[in-house]
């Protein structure tokens, strides 16, 4: 892929992210109108011009609570066998994204794990595949490949002991970590 | 040499100033004793072979530190072959040929009769150990050396001579003096653990560490000589591969490719390592020459290639692949194209980490048998036949590593909510359990047959 493509579509995305935090407009764009219909909350429904521009201040500083603590998620579990992201962590994930985008300073690792089933270097594999799922998705959503760093550690890492579900369901995770 | 302890992890490590040639001290002699494993036998067969071994005659001053006989009982029962005759069942405890009675062990039913003595050598810390097997039936003295080492090698002498009965009464030779190498992991705390690469005798006495980190450590492969060990360690916070010379403790860092860098697995000639990495986006198989440092690129796939093994004769790679969307096991020719990959298992939900035995036609490896059926089992599929034998019954069997005489496979697996390495014999018949007292021990590693020295 072409480096100065990537970085076009990068920095269209991160306009467009921009641009769908201020007005809380509902673009066509899927990440970002999750994220609008999220912040409106879905009871408004039709997000008006009119009203958001009304209470711009107000507006503002509550998306910037829910920034503050979406970014204090640092930690996101998976689904067996699975190595995306489930639906419900994409808006927290997205928040992730736009703030390496706002501070280009910013570095993160994901370090990217598995339960203990199956083979250790299977795991490390397939710890590497969901740290790549979020790393993907940070870019797409304006971070830059230079501010994050990825590993996995398969499952030489456990974050609970044990064999049971409750245990697995903890260790099958992709944990952000400030750099 | 720059006397540092082979102690890495996190800051605390050896590595210095960008240098790959790392000359470390180990403490080569340093037995951790807490570390040590001790064997139990878990399953036997219906019908060993009876042999008497009568306890070495000690013919020097002092309290000897092994019983030899007891070793060479220990070595040929666990294997499940054999069965010892009680000392105090014993008509007479001869221990050179002239006091051998072929009827007092003809009344006991026995078919083989070991006996020896140890004398201190002439005019040296040294000791001479001589012995001599006799087969009950045919009255007739099947092998008899004298063995002379120190104290310290008593335990080498007893296996050694195990390997010798072993051989004289099965044909098949004795892997009683391999060692293996495995992983421990300790959970410090929340978030911390220590990792240890460990160095045992195959029964899992005399445990040295090899190498010790705050960060994992995996896959541990011996070389061919079994002078070297190839594994992975994450002490620079990437997984990277590294060789050490197991007698100096000589380390050097093999690869520092972008992304995982893991599965070393030395070639039958030593001259190349397999390994994955994952630099060009997806974990793939390459073969990286040691002499040359030339980088061969093996499979070439968006999905999940890993877990290399190297075939016989060195020409063809055996991995894992999940390119279907589950692991199955693959082959292909070292140099050919993509093209040529042959797809190997077929029936399981998922097979992984396979390795032909020495017969090139067994392929011993882990298996899921169905979605939902949850086992992780050690089996092997005769790849002419497609019959499979699964050899374990618990349910979080893996890495599986062959002893060098094909008899014993070794695997990691868990007993009490804790990593234990067992064997289970190639038919499946017998077992035996190297339980820990500490930690999670794992990824055994069987060695190639070594020079005792004997």
């Amino acid at each position: 892929m072409g480096m100065q493509r990537s970085q076009l579509i990068k920095v269209s995305l991160l306009v467009i992210s921009l641009f769908a935090l201020a007005a809380c407009s509902s673009t066509s764009e899927t990440d970002d109108s999750d994220m609008g219909n999220q912040g409106s909350s879905s009871s408004s429904g039709s997000s008006s011009a009119s009203s958001s521009a009304g209470s711009s201040s107000g507006q503002l500083s509550q998306e910037e609570i829910r920034a503050q603590n979406a970014l204090r998620q640092t930690v996101f579990y998976f689904d067996f066998d699975v190595a995306e992201f489930k639906p419900q962590d994409r808006d927290t994930l997205t928040y992730h994204a736009r703030d390496l985008a706002a501070n280009p300073g910013k570095r993160v690792r994901l370090e990217g794990h598995a339960d203990e089933r199956g083979t250790r270097e299977y795991n490390l594999a397939l710890g590497e595949r969901r740290a790549n799922g979020i790393l993907n998705y940070f870019i797409v959503n304006g971070a830059s490949r230079s501010q994050i760093e990825t590993v996995s550690y398969g499952e030489e890492r456990p974050s609970q002991r044990g064999s049971t579900e409750q245990a697995y369901s903890r260790n099958r995770r992709v944990e952000v970590v400030a750099r | 040499m720059n006397p540092c302890k082979l102690i890495v992890g996190g800051r605390k490590s050896c590595v210095s100033g960008g240098s790959l040639l790392l000359s470390c001290l180990l403490s080569l002699f340093a037995v951790s004793a807490q570390a040590e494993l001790s064997i139990q036998i878990t399953q036997g067969i219906d019908n060993p072979i009876p042999i008497a071994v009568v306890p070495f005659a000690w013919e020097g001053s002092g309290v000897l530190s092994e019983d030899i006989g007891q070793i060479v009982i220990n070595d040929l029962e666990q294997v499940g072959e054999f069965r010892s005759l009680s000392r105090s069942n014993m008509l007479s405890m001869p221990s050179e040929e002239r006091e051998v009675f072929y009827r007092d062990w003809r009344i006991l039913a026995q078919d083989y009769l070991l006996v020896g003595k140890i004398n201190r050598a002439q005019g040296s810390q040294l000791v001479q150990v001589q012995y001599e097997l006799f087969d009950i039936n045919r009255e007739l003295k099947l092998a008899g050396e004298v063995l002379t080492g120190s104290v310290a090698q008593l335990r080498d002498i007893g296996h050694e001579i195990s390997n010798v009965v072993f051989e004289q009464v099965t044909g098949v030779r004795g892997a009683f003096t391999s060692e293996i190498l495995y992983i421990v992991s300790d959970q410090l705390g929340p978030e911390t653990f220590n990792f240890r690469l460990e160095k045992a005798d195959y029964d899992g006495a005399r445990s040295q560490t090899l190498l010790e980190s705050r960060e994992p450590i995996m896959s541990p492969s011996w070389s061919p000589s079994g002078q070297d060990v190839a594994y992975v360690s994450f002490e620079t916070d990437l997984p990277r591969i590294y060789i050490q010379n197991i007698p100096t403790g000589q380390r050097r860092q093999i690869t520092n490719y972008p992304n995982i860098n893991s599965s070393p697995v030395w070639s039958p000639d030593g001259s190349k390592l397999a390994m994955v990495l994952s630099k060009d986006g997806s974990p793939d198989i390459y073969v990286q020459d040691l002499n040359s440092n030339q980088l061969m690129r093996i499979t070439d796939h968006p999905a999940i290639d890993t877990e290399p093994s190297w075939t016989a004769d060195g020409n063809s790679i055996v991995f894992m692949s999940d390119r279907t969307g589950q692991p199955q096991i693959y082959q292909i020719p070292i140099g050919a194209s993509s093209f040529n990959v042959e797809r190997l298992t077929y029936d399981c939900f998922q097979c992984m980490k396979a390795k032909f035995l020495p017969d090139g036609v067994n392929l011993v490896h882990v298996r899921r048998e169905a979605r939902q059926d949850p086992n992780y089992q050690i089996a092997i599929l005769n790849i002419d036949t497609l019959r499979v034998i699964t050899l374990t019954d618990t349910s979080l069997d893996e890495s599986p590593s062959v002893a060098p005489n094909g008899s014993m496979i070794m695997y990691a697996t868990k007993f009490n909510g804790r990593g234990v390495l067992d064997a289970v014999s190639i038919d499946g018949r017998v077992k035996f359990r190297l339980p820990s007292s500490q930690g999670d021990v794992r990824e055994p590693a069987w060695s190639p047959f070594l020079n005792s020295g004997y």
